[in-house]
């Protein structure tokens, strides 16, 4: 292998430490808005499929090159207005419900 | 023009993965968690916008209508559907991020499959990206009802997913050994049907789980892919995705583990139990089902000393959370103390329940985990179960039960039990309740919105 994917394989071991730590302590409330972000966090796919079909050549390539940028796409808005959603009501009971 | 460029290009994707890292754990404490999407929002828009400059890319017409239909679908589709459906939406969006995975590392593969180690590592983001689309997309239609919910176990079951995984990772492998792209095709077909095999047999009730499982799998397969693409002219999007693949990875691994222990259960038992499907036998369900009027529930109540109110599935398919406030409202200026208790896994997904109550505008401390509550039961004078079945099933306390070991909040030991429910149906897992038919224990029939209106109504009467 190139020293490029060692390299890589170096940060990922790095990166899946953070991934570990960072959420260690999340309470159960946040599983399903945490689950969600990180799936909006996933959708960098999105710059893969982007350069996917940028250096696609044949038309075989160009269409799957195309449904991964779409498909990487709708995980990336998708993804954020759900979670963005499903957090913008624990804002509005923090503001409108704690009178009592 | 370029001797710039890609430094900048660099260094923006430094600052997006630094971004990234700090909104998922902005995301994971309640006062941040806003804050850590929108970091996380901006993150995205920055590496999306620069990848568009990256030297040497051709095709941007047709990038640009990709990304204008997919991003505008996604987000519309995001944006109309009811609250109640949000874990599909996330299941379906999870599915579209292993999809595109999947189909990157297909052009990989096309372009340079001589090169064994980029396709090595392209066939194994392939294998993780199309399992999770498949199975996240029958994950979708299960919760969305398009095909029956329940687990469905068949014989066999594990041996031929062993196998089918084994055939379909075998094309992939031969395909790479051989250097010809068209064993990918055998490769791709079989691999999208064992994750559709994988998510057959799990039942409705764990999906919140396997949601998790393949949301995991799908930043897996992501940081495959950036392997792949480290070697290729643009490698450091390459880069970029192995930092936020593997963050994903392993925070979705760690999130499955921790939503499988709030179940009591493993995800080896999750994924391969076949939860659910076998009915239990040898036991008689004792005593009968007695329903009760809404008005004579309502007077129950009013004299109660204190109410705790359930919330399940019920609930938030009927979309009562209003009307349940208003219950708890009235029955509040009426002297009546209401406490809400939320079992982890009502619903569909963990805290599912907490978000429609807050959506209501019910304030946190009347929320209380099942660990806070379950000892209050006993001092109960009426415990409201609205639309919730298998999480205050007490078959989880025996053995031999397909239930059991799974924590339940013990409503059983209040004074009075109401359970609303829509008819005489079994719960998600597929499990008769014999809560339902102890003697404390009565009936309100009716679907979760009516039935507590009339009981809101009845209350303003007297």
């Amino acid at each position: 292998m190139s020293a490029d994917i060692w390299t890589a394989v170096f940060i990922a071991i790095l990166a899946a430490f953070t991934g570990y730590e960072v959420i260690s302590r999340v309470p159960v409330l946040l599983h399903t808005p945490l689950m969600s972000g990180s799936n909006f966090i996933h959708g960098i796919v999105l710059v893969g499929g982007i350069v996917a079909l940028g250096i696609a050549t044949t038309s075989l390539e160009r269409a799957i090159g195309f449904v991964a940028t779409v498909m990487g796409a709708m995980n990336v808005t998708g993804g954020y207005a759900v979670t963005e959603r499903i957090l913008a009501m624990f804002g509005r009971a923090k503001k409108g419900g704690g009178g009592s | 023009m370029s001797a710039w460029l890609s430094p900048t290009i660099d260094a923006i994707y430094v600052v997006a993965v630094i971004a990234f890292i700090l909104g998922l754990k902005a995301l994971s404490g309640p006062e941040t968690a806003r804050r850590g999407i929108l970091v996380a929002g901006a993150a995205m828009l920055l590496a999306v916008a620069v990848t568009f400059f990256s030297p040497g890319l051709s095709n941007f017409a047709l990038i640009a209508i990709a990304v204008i239909i997919g991003a505008g679908g996604g987000y519309y589709w995001a944006r109309v559907v009811k609250m109640t459906a949000m874990p599909q939406m996330v299941a379906i969006y999870n599915g579209m991020g292993g999809g595109a995975a999947a189909a990157i590392a297909a052009v990989t593969l096309l372009m340079s499959i001589g090169n064994r180690a980029t396709a090595g590592l392209s066939v194994a983001g392939a294998v993780i990206g199309s399992i999770s689309i498949s199975g996240s997309i029958m994950a979708f239609l299960k919760l969305q009802g398009w095909i029956p919910s329940k687990a469905i176990a068949y014989p066999g079951r594990q041996p031929i997913g062993y196998g089918v995984l084994v055939v379909g990772v075998g094309f992939g492998v031969y395909a790479v050994v051989v250097s010809q792209v068209f064993w990918l095709l055998p490769f791709y077909v079989i691999l999208l049907v064992y994750g559709v095999l994988l998510t057959i047999p799990i039942g409705g009730a764990d999906m919140p789980v396997v949601i998790s499982l393949f949301n995991a799998f799908t930043g897996i397969a992501v940081a495959l892919d950036g392997f792949a693409l480290v070697n290729g002219p643009l490698g450091d999007a390459g880069y970029a995705m192995v930092i936020a693949g593997m963050l994903v990875g392993s925070a979705g691994s760690l999130l499955t583990i921790l939503m499988a222990r709030a179940m009591n259960r493993s995800i080896y038992n999750v994924m391969f139990g076949a939860f659910g499907a076998v009915e239990e036998t040898g036991t008689q369900v004792q005593g009968s089902l007695k329903p009760m009027e809404a008005s004579d529930v309502a007077v129950m109540m009013e004299y109660a000393g204190q109410v705790i109110i359930v919330p399940g599935y019920g609930m938030a398919v009927a979309q009562a959370q209003q009307k349940v406030k208003e219950l708890a409202d009235t029955l509040e200026s009426k002297g009546v103390v209401v406490k809400f208790a939320i079992h982890p896994v009502a619903g569909r997904m963990p805290g599912h329940m907490n978000v429609l109550l807050a959506e209501a505008g019910i304030s946190y401390d009347k929320l209380f985990d099942r660990d806070e509550i379950n000892a209050e039961f006993e001092h109960t004078d009426v415990a409201l179960v609205i639309g919730a079945n298998d999480v205050v099933n007490p078959a989880a306390h025996r053995q031999g039960s397909p239930l059991f070991g799974m924590p339940i909040l013990d409503v059983e030991q209040a004074k009075n039990v109401i359970v609303i429910k829509r008819g005489q149906g079994k719960g998600f897992a597929g499990i008769e309740n014999d809560l339902f038919y102890r003697d404390n224990c009565h009936m309100l029939y009716g679907d979760a919105q009516s039935a507590v209106g009339k009981l809101v109504s009845a209350l303003k009467k007297a």
